[in-house]
């Protein structure tokens, strides 16, 4: 059973090595390494951090992912269509217009206050409706896009041009400073997940089945809560709203590997990054010299995807 | 003993229950719709709290035991369940083992329990196979394996045989009375001719209040039916027959 995840990394290390010497203009690896302009530019400062940033937040998305649909026990969960990703974008756009410092934080207290909404909604007592739920998401969505719009017509050349750049869900070459400490932040959290597994396999069953198996459920389930939305706030605030990373790999990986969390989560941590990597460079190079946002290559790719599964789920969705 | 209830309650559906059960044995607790069984289960189970009033598992409180050492005692069966990912049957019944587990993998106790317990409910063969593509009756074998992979002292069980058609409902009360010899088995469940034949004692639940308590001849009898459940019953033959 750890084949999988040895795999896993495998494909990872192989995309992570093979992404940064692809692009629109072709580099020299020899003379990159040997410090020659501009192909040690071009790989260390534009593309190398770049692929890592991708790395760091696909994983990051993809565990998250998990996460949700084992807390919500509903495949469909993921932070984007949940209205996470987009309450963490109203947060950083308000950032963005007032010149606030901290958009990162800002950014996590939208996706913190988007999900305590949406949840807010969809729990009818102890008991979620699955539809509400996917309902209560597109509302948040919405209601996220009109705010970020109203703030969009509000702000300066300057500032409009950051915001739309940032809500396209584009990857940017950061600094390597930025991406230490999105690393620092973002691996021993999911460290931390991925420790849990088996616990999270008995709450992917029930509340009833893991409280009555030993499990503190409601512990289990507040700090899932605030790990998921920790994840996707501090991504969000450096990337933007990148979507359905969360929904296609944990679900491609379900049907080769089954539910068992023990695998689902690191293999989902390790291909989430590989995966991110590969969309980014598609978007780097399909048209090239000009970049597509690395959101709109997820979303054409995740969102037909979504559609199959919301059909191929609707029996139960309707019942 | 293990359970020691005195003027137990419930915010709802349960009022004053009062009740000592034993080590081991069959016990079925019966009555109608909305009389407060599963709420009276559930709080044995320790899933339903605030209670109100004692109620005692062992000499202690349920509300003070520790989670997982209440789950190495006591282990609950839900009526049905609803999995919406691809867990195999066998996985399910590793779930059992979860108070035991420190590890991120299983030890080798852990696989001789999950294997007796696929032994005893008969679900080796389905091992391997999607939970959710299993029948009803292959189900509900695989919770009570489960359950018994807890290797509790004590089993309770919600309405169990709810989804099973006639030979599988006999078959799981052979089991539980075969059970009944070396722990504690609690059963809700709507079969008064079930609980007549297969358990030691029946308990008759009544708008959240006990009706009756003891032998199942003496706490099923027809004028108690009559009351309770409204519905004119007989006893034939040893067997109980309504509506005549």
């Amino acid at each position: 059973m750890t084949r999988s995840v040895w795999i896993s990394l495998a494909i990872l290390v192989v995309v992570a090595l093979g992404a940064p010497l692809i692009g629109s203009s072709h580099i020299d690896l020899r003379r990159a390494l040997a410090g020659a302009s501009p192909d040690h530019e071009i790989l260390f400062y534009a593309r190398l951090p770049r692929v890592l940033l991708a790395l760091l937040a696909g994983a990051a998305l993809s565990l998250t992912g998990v996460l949700f649909q084992c807390l919500l026990r509903d495949p469909l969960a993921e932070p984007y269509t949940l209205g996470i990703s987009s309450g963490g974008s109203v947060g950083a756009v308000i950032g963005i217009c007032f010149g606030l410092p901290a958009i990162g934080l800002l950014s996590l207290a939208g996706a913190g206050t988007a999900l305590l909404i949406v949840l807010w909604i969809a729990f009818e007592g102890r008991r979620l409706s699955s539809f509400t739920l996917l309902l209560a998401g597109v509302t948040m969505n919405s209601i996220s896009l009109a705010i970020v719009l109203f703030l969009h017509n509000l702000a300066s050349f300057s500032q409009s041009f950051a915001i739309s750049r940032w809500l396209m869900g584009g990857l940017d070459a950061v600094e390597y400073s930025t991406l230490a400490w999105l690393a620092v932040a973002v691996i021993p959290v999911c460290a931390l997940v991925i420790a849990r597994s088996r616990q999270w396999n008995l709450l992917a069953v029930g509340e009833e089945w893991a409280s009555s198996r030993g499990l503190s459920t409601t512990t289990y389930t507040v700090l899932g809560y605030i790990a998921g939305s920790f994840l996707t706030g501090i991504v969000t605030s450096l990337t933007g709203p990148i979507g359905f990373v969360g929904l296609i790999v944990p679900h491609a990986l379900r049907l080769k590997l089954g539910a068992d969390h023990r695998m689902l989560m690191p293999c989902s941590f390790l291909l989430g990054a590989a995966f991110l990597a590969l969309c980014d460079t598609l978007s780097r190079t399909v048209i090239a010299p000009t970049e597509i946002p690395v959101g709109v290559v997820t979303a054409l790719a995740g969102g037909p995807f979504f559609i199959w599964l919301l059909r191929s789920k609707r029996r139960s969705l309707w019942l | 003993m293990s359970f020691h209830a005195a003027n137990l309650a419930f915010s709802y559906g349960l009022h004053d229950a009062t009740f000592e059960l034993p080590a081991a044995g069959f016990v079925t607790i019966a009555g109608p719709n909305g009389a407060g069984k599963s709420t009276l289960l559930g709080i044995l189970a320790g899933l339903r709290h605030p209670y109100r009033g004692e109620c005692q598992y062992r000499g202690v409180e349920i509300r003070k035991w520790r989670r997982h050492e209440f789950a190495r005692k006591v282990a609950f069966l839900p009526q049905s369940m609803k999995l919406e990912f691809p867990f195999t049957a066998e996985q399910v019944v590793f779930m059992g083992r979860a108070p035991y587990a420190d590890g991120w993998f299983e030890s080798r106790e852990d696989h001789e329990a999950v294997a007796r317990a696929m032994a005893t409910t008969d679900t080796r063969a389905f091992a391997a196979r999607d939970f959710r593509s299993l029948s009803g009756g292959e189900k509900q074998r695989v919770i009570l394996a489960s359950a018994l992979a807890q290797e509790p002292e004590t089993l309770l069980l919600d309405e169990p045989t709810t989804f099973l058609d006639l030979k599988h409902q006999l078959a799981m009360y052979h089991l539980l009375a075969a059970l009944a010899k070396r722990m504690l088995i609690v059963a809700v469940t709507h079969d008064l001719n079930l609980a007549l034949r297969f358990s030691d004692r029946v308990i008759v639940m009544e708008d959240g209040r006990i009706a009756a308590d003891g032998p199942p001849q003496d706490a099923l009898a027809p004028e108690l039916i009559d009351r309770v459940f409204g519905v004119h019953a007989e006893l034939r033959d040893g067997w109980l027959i309504y509506g005549v």
